[in-house]
């Protein structure tokens, strides 16, 4: 479960920073990839019609709260928690 | 060019159903955001509001008025009938035609959308009301005023979503200003409290799902309302002569736009909207005593408000008084700006300024006297109403007493 999630996740970022997805690292951030505070919230709605699954994220406050969204690799455990929280 | 004054005022919000009352929850620092009782509440990630309970349009209105109009129509009307008696203007005699109607509003009937939505996707009908095209129409509630009050000048809606009011009232003064009517009636109204308007909104991911706090540390995002808030606006002399009482004359307005970004906010957007006003009504930003803020709770706006004001006002920024009451009647968006009016002639008539209540902590992006949580008794002559909407269009009324 967790390749097909990384590779999902990564699909979608990679659609948002406009980049090929074998161009984005694990360690990436989003300022790295260029994706401001729009390309985010369309990312994780993204993400949540992808997965079904709902996203805890506020954009007046997107450092805090459950969802971690320092990097790629962060997003994809964030991800992998709330889609394995889904089937259990 | 005409002076314009403000002779009658009218509101219905989730405060109150008047002005009176409205003044006094101001004055009380009381907020009116509470769980949504709407259709399919349960399916909303948000579920608090500014909504206006207690609404009985029955009450006010005959059963063939309310087929023909929406929820938002319903509040305007009743905010203008509270603004023109105030007044105490008649246009049915050669007024009317020196009369007009300008109103802001983001959504037009979007409970009329709403439910016609439903009707033809959810329960498959294939047959909507033959009224759904003239209820739910931006123009709607312009229309009906003018047909209430005989206004036969220049009339039209301006939709520039949470700015819509500030600039239908800014252009109001204009034309009165410019000579083009004696009296115009202008404000706005917006009734966006069903559940495609909230689910709407939740997708941007900026509403708070508990309180709206207004430049405090911990705010988290705005919290919708809905309402009206109309105001008679007049040529002076004409109110001098008939010895109208006189609320504040509008002094002066400005509007720009960013040319940047969908919804941020952009700062010298912003400053060139508040000096400009500034410069329109011929004030030194000294003479200023209270800003109305746009205050929408969000973490880009609060930050970009307050960083505008400390530009365009220097050291006097942190002389002036600055509070949000979107805090209290959520952010009523096109319609926003036309109830905040209210505590605008608050603070200029009554010497009170309405508070921004949920405040629990300072932010130091934000380090300007927002009067927190509690009202304050200060005498003030020139204040600011400041609005600032998605698509960078700003716009900023200036009053001062009289």
């Amino acid at each position: 479960m967790t390749q097909m999630v990384q590779d999902r996740v990564i699909a979608i970022l990679a659609e948002q920073a406009v980049l090929d997805p074998a161009d984005i690292a694990p360690d990436a951030t989003l300022e790295s990839l260029g994706i401001d505070s729009l390309g985010l919230v369309e990312a994780i709605f993204a993400i949540e019609e992808s997965f079904d699954i709902s996203v805890p994220f506020n954009a007046n406050d997107p450092a805090d709260g459950a969802f971690d969204i320092s990097t790629v690799a962060s997003i994809v455990a964030a991800v992998e928690a709330l889609v394995a929280e889904r089937t259990a | 060019m005409n002076r314009v004054v403000i002779t009658g005022a009218g509101t219905i919000n989730a405060l109150a159903h008047d002005v009176p009352g409205t003044l006094a929850a101001f004055r009380e620092g009381r907020c009116g955001i509470t769980e949504l009782d709407i259709r399919d509440r349960d399916r909303l990630s948000i579920q608090i509001g500014g909504q206006v309970h207690n609404w009985d349009p029955e009450a006010h209105f005959n059963r063939q008025q309310i087929s023909l109009y929406d929820k938002f129509t319903q509040f305007t009307l009743l905010a203008a009938r509270e603004a023109v008696a105030q007044a105490g203007l008649n246009f049915d005699g050669h007024l009317g035609y020196e009369a007009g109607v300008v109103l802001g509003t983001a959504g037009g009937g979007v409970n009329t959308w709403d439910e016609n939505y439903r009707a033809v996707y959810e329960e498959g009908k294939n047959r909507v009301h033959p009224f759904v095209v003239p209820k739910l129409m931006n123009n709607a509630a312009a229309s009906h005023l003018s047909m209430e009050f005989n206004l036969k000048g220049p009339s039209f809606s301006v939709a520039t979503a949470c700015a819509s009011s500030n600039h239908a009232m800014g252009l109001a003064f204009q034309i009165v200003r410019a000579g083009g009517a004696r009296a115009m009636l202008t404000g706005g109204s917006e009734s966006m409290l069903c559940f495609g308007g909230i689910k709407a909104w939740e997708g941007l991911r900026v509403m708070s799902k508990d309180a709206c706090r207004p430049f405090s540390l911990n705010r988290n995002g705005m919290v919708q309302g809905e309402g009206a808030a109309v105001f008679v606006f007049e040529d002076y002399e004409h109110a001098r002569t008939r010895g109208a009482a006189i609320l504040a004359e509008v002094a002066g307005f400005a509007m720009t736009a960013d040319a940047a970004d969908i919804v941020m906010p952009s700062k010298q957007g912003a400053a060139r909207a508040i000096s400009g006003a500034l410069r329109d009504a011929r004030v030194p930003g000294d003479a200023v005593g209270y800003i109305n803020a746009h205050g929408t709770g969000t973490a880009a706006n609060d930050k970009t408000e307050c960083a505008a004001v400390a530009d365009v006002f220097g050291a006097h920024a942190d002389r002036l008084m600055i509070s949000s009451t979107k805090s209290m009647h959520g952010h009523l968006i096109g319609g926003t700006g036309a109830v905040e009016l209210l505590a605008c002639l608050m603070a200029l008539r009554e010497g009170v300024i309405a508070p921004t209540i949920g405040y629990d902590e300072p932010d130091p992006e934000c380090a300007l006297d927002v009067v927190p949580n509690v009202a304050r008794e200060a005498k003030v002559e020139v204040v600011l109403s400041n609005a600032f909407a998605f698509g960078g269009l700003n716009a900023v009324l200036a009053l001062r007493r009289v």
